[in-house]
């Protein structure tokens, strides 16, 4: 048996309900599917949209290696992991992931790990664009990002 | 004859999103291609003014500064990722 290995980047929205489904309708054995939703937020009033740019196929093959990776590590039956860019308000979805498998400790730490290399090896970068209609600044990578990731070492 | 292509601040700062260059016999790892770059103008200059902070990938897979170029076909630069 294969498994499943969804990834996607994509400018259009996505269906949280769809992707558990295609995942646990894929194997019954499956008990546990944790799932992250990471949402445009707007700190303080000021953001009209974020604009998200990738890099055209590197990001699908790094997100591939990211969700390999994570397979080679726990006992997982499926990760599906979608990613979008363009312009995308405040309150929207940026990114989902999904993990499961036969119990709920592989599936959340999974996750975990997923979110931790995507935001930090993932070829994305968001740049906001402000209320008052000008072009904000590039978002900085955090420090705290670089040491979330030293913990899977 | 090597595909360079840039992303975000790198891009702006550099006033273009891809070219195709050729590279000096002593430009062999990524660390030479930084230095070769910035002599290239004023945009490079500003884009690449801490080299550290900048991220590469060879044939879209990430690198370190340290690598050999070889026969890369395709070399992208671009600062500190910002996805999720």
């Amino acid at each position: 048996m294969t498994l499943p290995i969804k990834t996607q980047v994509q400018a259009d929205d996505f269906d949280l309900q769809t992707e558990i489904d295609a995942l646990a309708s894929a194997n019954c054995d499956i008990g546990a599917v944790v799932t992250f939703t990471g949402l445009c937020r707007d700190d303080n009033g000021t953001l009209a949209a974020l604009e998200l740019e990738h890099y055209p196929g590197m990001a699908e093959l790094e997100m591939q290696r990211i969700a390999s990776e994570a397979l080679q590590r726990w006992p997982l039956d499926g990760v599906t992991l979608i990613h979008r860019f363009g312009k995308i308000v405040p309150g929207e979805n940026i990114v989902l992931v999904v993990t499961a498998s036969k119990h709920r400790s592989a599936a959340f730490e999974a996750a975990s790990f997923l979110m931790d290399f995507l935001k930090s090896k993932a070829p994305f970068w968001k740049r906001e664009i402000r209320r008052d209609g000008k072009i904000g600044s590039w978002v900085d990578a955090r420090d705290a990002d670089q040491t979330a990731l030293e913990r899977w070492r | 004859m090597v595909k360079l292509v840039y992303f975000a601040w790198v891009r702006e700062r550099i006033g273009k999103s891809e070219e195709d260059i050729d590279l000096p016999d002593s430009v062999r790892t990524i660390a030479d291609l930084l230095d070769h770059l910035k002599q290239r103008g004023e945009g490079y200059a500003v884009a690449l003014e801490v080299p550290e902070v900048i991220h590469v990938a060879i044939n879209q897979e990430h690198c370190q500064h340290s690598d050999l170029i070889g026969d890369a076909r395709e070399i992208a630069l671009f600062p500190p990722m910002t996805g999720g």
